[in-house]
């Protein structure tokens, strides 16, 4: 069963814990919003989903798929059917949108069969083709260097583009709203939602309840201190729009004293 | 995880008894050459050879290079028909790189040379021919050239070059004569204690044009020294046009040395091209002299070493002539112990106004060991020019790594595409699909080397 478990999920960066103790479990078509102020370790829960090697985990385990996946090189996570849309894509120059997205699938299907000569050019070319046009891109995108001199919104929606491509099953978003104009925010949105449902289940890490105005979450949860602290449906966003994090942290901090 | 001992060795540092040098003699250079010029160019090669000792790193060129390693007075020339008794030239190294047809191809070897030209071309005045049948049968247009673009005062090896050729290629192309086909030489150097010294001249009258590809290249052989000392000289005539591809795929015991200079004449350009991926040790002097107005060059660089190989490039773009454009770019990667140097000038004379000048050298560094060293330097004489440059020495961007494993990449394919992406700029400056293939092979063999040394 493609679910994602997160057991118990400790993680320290030079030595200071960051998280301490999460819990959460997300099944496919499911979209679970992770809200919560700066510093909480949203990013952090992110990173270590996907196996960023700054981050190491103390205690717990995280089961997708029945494997415990923290044992695994991030590229295996990936073409386990993970997908992490980056706060900050990286830019990788000299190297075309079309050419990496060649290189990922190309890289699952050497994964499975280590004699494949990968995917053939013109299925590629019109599968990205079909992508792009679901997410309304512009085709000249496609032989643009990966994210290289790349608008905050062209990066966001090349993360989409990716995620549409490789088509995971448990997509984290790593404030995928940050730095986008509301054109921009509704176009990647929508790309959210047109991959949605079905096998994806979706980890939406966000600091503003803007987003979930575009993208119904199934359940939200408020993160404090390296732990969820709150779950609740999609109003739980609404009512933190209205009331902001202090209610939740001194609700928390009176359960602590 | 065992702990490997650790073994040290100490040698006594032999000093070697008196003055090295190449075991060279005035009764190996011909003096008779069909001209008065033209042997009068070789007494003064000669001469200037027999005034100048081996470099060392106290000479500022070659503060970044030593030749303590070479061992000059082992190196002879290849008799008549040498090449026989040699390994001959692998079929990869004679397919076409630019186009699918040459007009014209050499073959360079150890004592002897095999050239064909297009009759054609041949009808229309156009001579491409070995060093040796070109002196013979077209001394004066060789005149022309020989001597005129490095002069033996240049540098010691310049001078060996001057003196002793013993191979090389003439091409002549006349007047408003295009040709389309390109010309393709192949430097065919195997034999361990040989010296190949080479002297390649190019001479493009007013409104010619041409391509012209030359490859230098031998089998490895490795624990012994080969030597290559070559010039090149070439003029673009006012107008004129040439692309100029040269590829140095010598094997990994040759010592490689070379003094490059084109003359770009008005309104004339010529696009360079350079790929090294050979040799154990090169020192190469590159450079254009754009000497009339209009006159535009562009050089792009292409290098990728390993193990203890050690490429320098030496460029300079001299800018004598107002309104001339010269634009280079070099970028290289290193793995291993591998070393680089590129050590580029831009000088604009003065009177030199409207000057357009650029030049960049990018590399990356993948192992630990590997140095590259980049020296960019502006020398500018006249007012209203516009001239920049650019340095970098940078290492695999490990969050780029991270980002594209979580596309599902492993490492040393993300690695390798890095590295691809790294050269894709020089990809774009080169208009055959042959040599781009060539490069990207080269890519591919060496990443190959650097991904079984990481797993030892």
């Amino acid at each position: 069963m493609a679910e994602l478990v997160i057991k118990n999920l400790h993680v320290s960066i030079d030595n200071k814990e960051i998280l301490k103790g999460l819990d959460l479990t997300i099944a496919q078509g499911e979209v679970h919003a992770i809200m919560g102020p700066n510093g909480t370790g949203k990013s952090t829960l992110a990173y270590t989903l996907m196996g960023h090697p700054s981050y190491a985990v103390t205690e717990g385990e995280v089961l997708f798929k029945g494997r415990n996946i923290l044992e695994l090189e991030p590229d295996e996570r990936a073409r386990l059917g993970i997908f992490l849309a980056f706060q900050y894509p990286v830019a990788i120059p000299g190297v075309t949108v079309a050419n990496f997205l060649r290189t990922a699938i190309n890289a699952r299907r050497r994964a499975e069969n280590h004699e494949d000569k990968g995917i053939p050019i013109p299925e590629f070319r019109k599968m990205v083709k079909a992508k792009m046009e679901m997410l309304k891109m512009d085709p000249a995108f496609a032989g643009r260097y990966l994210n290289d001199g790349f608008s905050g919104g062209e990066k966001k929606r090349a993360e989409i583009l990716q995620m549409a491509v490789l088509k995971p099953e448990i997509a984290i978003l790593d404030e995928t709203d940050s730095g986008l104009d509301i054109d921009a925010l509704r176009i990647v949105a929508e790309g959210v939602n047109t991959l949605r449902g079905g096998d994806l289940g979706v980890l939406l890490i966000t600091h503003y309840q803007r987003i979930l105005n575009y993208i119904t979450p199934d359940f939200v949860h408020v993160m404090l201190d390296g732990r969820i602290v709150e779950s609740g449906g999609a109003d739980l966003a609404l009512h933190l729009e209205e009331h902001g994090y202090d209610w939740v942290r001194e609700k928390y901090e009176v359960v602590n004293s | 995880m065992k702990e490997a001992p650790r073994v040290v060795n100490r040698v006594r540092r032999v000093e070697q008894a008196g003055p090295r040098d190449f075991a060279f003699t005035e009764e190996m250079v011909d003096f008779n050459l069909p001209t008065p010029a033209l042997s009068e160019y070789r007494r003064q090669a000669w001469a200037a050879y027999r005034a100048s000792p081996l470099p060392t790193t106290s000479d500022e060129a070659w503060r970044r290079t030593d030749l303590k390693g070479l061992q000059a007075e082992i190196f002879r020339l290849p008799g008549k028909d040498a090449y026989l008794d040699l390994p001959s030239a692998s079929e990869r190294f004679l397919q076409p790189l630019a186009d699918s047809v040459h007009g014209g191809e050499i073959i360079l070897m150890a004592g002897g040379a095999q050239a064909r030209l297009d009759p054609t071309l041949a009808s229309l005045g156009v001579v491409f021919t070995d060093l040796a049948t070109a002196l013979r049968e077209h001394p004066r247009l060789v005149e022309k050239i020989l001597g005129k673009a490095v002069k033996p005062a240049a540098g010691k090896f310049a001078a060996l070059a001057g003196a002793l050729a013993n191979t090389g290629v003439f091409l002549y192309v006349p007047r408003g004569v295009a040709v389309d086909a390109p010309m393709h030489s192949l430097l065919w150097g195997p034999g361990a204690g040989l010296a190949y010294i080479s002297h390649i001249l190019v001479y493009l009258e007013e409104g010619a044009s041409a391509t012209y590809v030359h490859e230098s290249a031998s089998p490895n052989e490795p624990g012994t020294q080969t030597l290559h000392t070559g010039n090149v000289e070439i003029y673009v005539g006012p107008g004129a046009h040439l692309k100029f591809v040269e590829i140095q795929s010598w094997g990994e015991s040759v010592w490689n040395f070379t003094h490059e200079r084109v003359i770009v004449d008005r309104d004339a350009g010529v696009d360079w091209i350079f790929g090294a991926v050979g040799s154990h040790l090169t020192k190469n002097f590159s450079e254009i002299d754009l000497i009339g107005q209009g006159a535009v060059g562009k050089m792009s660089g292409f290098y990728f070493t390993d193990h203890d190989q050690h490429l320098d490039h030496d460029t300079q773009q001299n800018h004598l002539a107002p309104h001339t454009t010269s634009d280079l770019l070099f970028k290289g990667a290193l793995i291993q112990e591998s070393r680089s140097v590129w050590q580029g000038m831009i000088y604009v004379a003065p009177g030199a106004e409207k000057t357009d000048g650029y030049q960049a050298n990018r590399n990356l560094v993948l192992s630990r060991k590997a140095r590259a060293d980049s020296i960019p330097g502006l020398e500018i004489l006249a007012d209203d020019v516009r001239c920049t440059h650019g340095a970098t020495v940078g290492k695999i961007d490990e969050t780029q790594v991270f980002y594209m494993m979580a596309r599902g990449i492993p490492r040393q394919v993300a690695e390798r595409v890095i590295v691809e992406g790294f050269f894709d700029p020089i990809m774009q400056r080169i208009p055959f699909d042959g040599v781009r293939q060539r490069f990207q092979e080269a890519i591919e063999e060496k990443m190959k080397v650097f991904e079984e040394g990481i797993q030892d």
